[in-house]
């Protein structure tokens, strides 16, 4: 039991560690909390809280969370962190280097200020420096909101 | 399977990722994918794997470092299908 316990302490300390690697701040970090990383995908969360700074202008008067923002989430929590995991247990200390390559979402609702989302992603392949998911986002109460597939390249320095 | 088609196979490949300002007939055996055909390397990673599925073959990185042009590309195929 107690060995138990230890591994999930071990785990979630890993799952911080991922957060601690990313290259985002506020007002650009959209990732609270990962409950799971595996070679096969991610999943966690955010809260998008109501002073969040594109809300004064998306839109006038009716803050609505952008799609492009979504899709830096999805990102974000769905192919960045378990990009990160992905390297990391290649065992690689060398700082890494990503960009999203392509992205095909589709919206289903709108997410309002306040809204904690759920994002969980699948891998379709990790190729070539290539890691290519398939993401979808919840809101609290488990309605999908958007979904789709998203591509980025993550190197490491040394790579070149 | 004659280098010709296999030419042919890759060419529709690399048809599907070029971007809008290079054509098809552009694509010669010495051209280069990333500077001439302005083709990304998160793209070329997508021709890899197209190719790995149309020639029932596997690239390995070095593979992948060595694949500058399509005459490369070309020469990869040949050994994988040679081995196999």
């Amino acid at each position: 039991m107690e060995a138990k316990v230890f591994v999930k302490i071990e785990y979630m300390t890993n799952l911080q560690a991922i957060i601690d690697e990313l290259p985002y701040t506020a007002p650009f970090l959209f990732v609270d909390e990962l409950v799971r990383v595996d070679a096969d995908g991610a999943e966690g969360h955010f809260t998008f809280l109501p002073q969040l700074d594109f809300y004064k202008g998306h839109f006038k008067e009716n803050p609505v969370t952008p799609g492009v923002i979504l899709t830096e989430c999805c990102a974000q929590i769905g192919v960045v962190c378990l990009g990160i995991y992905l390297i990391k247990a290649g065992a690689s200390d060398k700082k890494l280097q990503m960009g999203m390559s392509s992205s095909q979402m589709e919206f289903l609702k709108p997410v309002l200020p306040n809204e904690k989302v759920r994002v969980v992603s699948k891998k379709i392949y990790y190729r070539f420096q290539k890691l290519k998911c398939e993401v979808k986002m919840y809101d609290s109460k488990g309605g999908l909101v958007c979904k789709g597939e998203i591509a980025g390249m993550i190197t490491t320095d040394l790579d070149g | 399977m004659t280098k010709e088609e296999k030419y042919q196979k890759l060419k529709d490949i690399i048809k599907i990722y070029l971007p809008e300002d290079v054509n098809i007939i552009d694509v010669k055996e010495d051209s280069n994918f990333i500077s001439e055909l302005n083709i990304n390397s998160a793209n070329l990673v997508d021709i890899v794997l197209d190719v790995e599925d149309a020639f029932d073959i596997r690239l390995e990185n070095e593979d992948m470092d060595e694949m500058q042009t399509v005459a490369n590309a070309l020469r990869i195929i040949e050994t994988k299908l040679s081995e196999k």
